[in-house]
């Protein structure tokens, strides 16, 4: 473990620290070393709030509501693709500079902001939700909680596309960006394919234009997903499985010929 | 290339290991590394083994079972070889061991956040890792192996043989440390297939719909069950594969005249 502990830091004291914050743009930039007082119980997006308040008014951030939920403040703090507000300085070790840089995947605006869009694009390719007809006459539907409670994990993502940054498919290989959605849509997708109301089949889409097979199921985007969504146990591995089901298994296709069922 | 390199925000950089990473994150994939290699090492010499005994009284290493005897005889290599590919391809396919050897091994990518080797990469879209689709069809075949497993574990609680090694032993059931380490060999083999993410989705993982019959509901309840399993898979992965080298270790070393049984049929 090389995290040092500063957790003995009673509260009203303090002590500082350096962020080593990249700064710059898509054509190049440097660190710069920012050294503050941190507080008791700061998270690393507090204490570049302070480095913004009091040494660099112009700093290029993201961030919205503080507390996980919004997933706007993604950066890599040492390395670690990770939400600012939701790291704590009492698990980094501060006796040396914390390294923060913009995410990896996608292009630099400024500083620490990056241009998704790469994730909305993708998003708008997935075939939409695709409703069965209501089930009572007002319009409204008939849920059981054993269908629709697989695809709740999934409605917890707050699209703060860390997994899209740490997935090595993009990042080390920016050219496979057209062939491959990320695990955030595969996460969307599953909620989508395992929707009760749901009567579109997506299967042909994920092997297609999703680009499954790109993904080894080395497991990143679990190990970074803020929300804890167990994107390659529940999503990923289960839509493999069922491409397998249409494009790779001769018995399924043959017991469907032989019993007229899909 | 520099129009590539300028695919990613800057600091980072595309290449073999770049990373900003300031941890200890190649430890796991050595000790991963280092852990398969010992392992799937050893097996793979005691395969070949068979001048070696692997068998006595009621025991037979799981490595060699289940055992073809007499017709194969005439079989110049190793009897092993006939059956292995069958646990050799489970595990080689295994979503959790796939992950392990792809991070370990083909340094695909070495760590999170860490640059993966090669500069190419196409995942599992084409030959030969496409093939990595075909692991129901290993499940399967695993699947006759748990049954396998367990008839050796239920015949290792009946000797057959009155003489052992030039000593006279009592026949019939008994027990005897060797058969619990095949009990628990046995165990760990089925849940380690019964955790499988193929066999999660052939239960019930694949069903649209769960309430819909009897059958789909009897289907979402066994579905619960091999997910709660499914979530230590990797646990179970590990425990299966260095609890079989040491049963094979064991019997061996009992079947050589190394270490004594203690067992109720009196001793070999
Ligand atoms: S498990 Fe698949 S989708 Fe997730 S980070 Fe790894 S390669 Fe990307
Ligand atoms: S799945 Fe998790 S890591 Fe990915 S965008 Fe959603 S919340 Fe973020
Ligand atoms: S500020 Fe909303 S997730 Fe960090």
């Amino acid at each position: 473990m090389t995290q040092a502990d500063t957790s003995h830091l009673e509260p009203g004291t303090s002590r500082t620290v350096t962020l080593r914050v990249f700064r710059g743009d898509a054509s190049g930039g440097e660190f710069v070393d920012y050294t503050v007082e941190m507080d008791e119980g700061q998270v690393v997006l507090d204490v570049l709030h302070t480095v913004q308040a009091t040494q660099a008014g112009d700093l290029a951030v993201r961030w919205n509501c503080k507390a996980g939920k919004c997933g706007s403040c993604s950066a890599e703090v040492n390395g670690k693709p990770c939400l600012m507000c939701m790291t704590r300085m009492n698990t980094l070790d501060v006796s040396k500079p914390i390294s923060v840089t913009p995410i990896k995947t996608f292009p630099l605006i400024k500083d620490l902001v990056t241009d998704v869009s790469f994730n909305y694009e993708g998003a708008k390719q997935i075939p939409a939700f695709a409703p069965r007809a209501p089930d009572a006459a007002d319009g409204s539907y008939r849920m059981m909680q054993q269908d629709i409670e697989r695809g709740q994990e999934f409605r917890k993502c707050i699209e703060c596309f860390l997994c899209q940054d740490v997935c090595h498919v993009i990042r080390d290989h920016p050219e496979n960006k057209p062939n491959f959605l990320g695990p955030r849509q595969f996460v969307r997708l599953a909620e989508l394919e395992m929707h009760p109301l749901d009567t579109a089949d997506r299967t042909e889409f994920i092997r297609e234009a999703g680009g499954i097979a790109y993904c080894n199921i080395t497991k990143c985007c679990t190990e970074v997903c803020p929300e804890s969504i167990h994107i390659t146990d529940n999503a990923i591995i289960p839509l493999k499985e069922r491409v397998v089901d249409k494009y790779y298994d001769p018995f399924r296709w043959i017991f469907g010929k032989l019993t007229g069922r899909d | 290339m520099a129009q590539v390199d300028r695919a990613v925000s800057p600091p980072h950089r595309l290449g073999f290991l770049r990373t900003l990473r300031t941890d200890a994150w190649w430890f796991e994939p050595a000790a991963i590394g280092i852990g398969l290699s010992v392992f799937l090492g050893y097996l793979t010499v005691s395969a070949f083994l068979d001048g070696w005994a692997y068998e006595i009284g009621p025991y037979l290493t799981p490595v060699f079972e289940p055992k073809l005897a007499g017709s194969f005889d005439a079989w110049y290599f190793s009897p092993a070889l006939l059956i292995l590919w069958v646990p050799v391809g489970f595990r080689a396919t295994c979503y959790y061991y796939r992950r392990a050897y792809y991070r370990s091994y083909l340094l695909s990518p070495p760590g999170c956040a860490v640059g993966d080797a090669g500069k190419k990469y196409s995942g599992e879209s084409t030959f030969p890792l496409v093939m990595q689709n075909l692991h129901r069809f290993f499940m399967y075949a695993a699947l006759v192996f748990v049954v396998l497993l367990w008839i050796g574990a239920i015949r290792s609680f009946y000797n057959t043989e009155s003489i052992i090694d030039g000593v006279a032993v009592e026949t019939g059931w008994g027990i005897g440390l060797g058969s619990i380490v095949l009990v628990i060999n046995a165990t760990l083999l089925m849940m380690y297939s019964f955790s499988c993410h193929s066999f999660r989705h052939l239960v019930g993982g694949g069903s649209s719909c769960f309430s819909c019959s009897a059958v789909s509901r009897a289907r979402k309840r066994i579905w619960d069950r091999v997910s709660a399993w499914n979530e230590s898979h990797r646990t179970w992965a590990w425990a299966s594969l260095i609890w079989i080298v040491f049963t094979d270790v064991y019997i061996r070393l009992v079947a050589n005249g190394h270490i004594t049984d203690p067992n109720t049929w009196g001793g070999f």
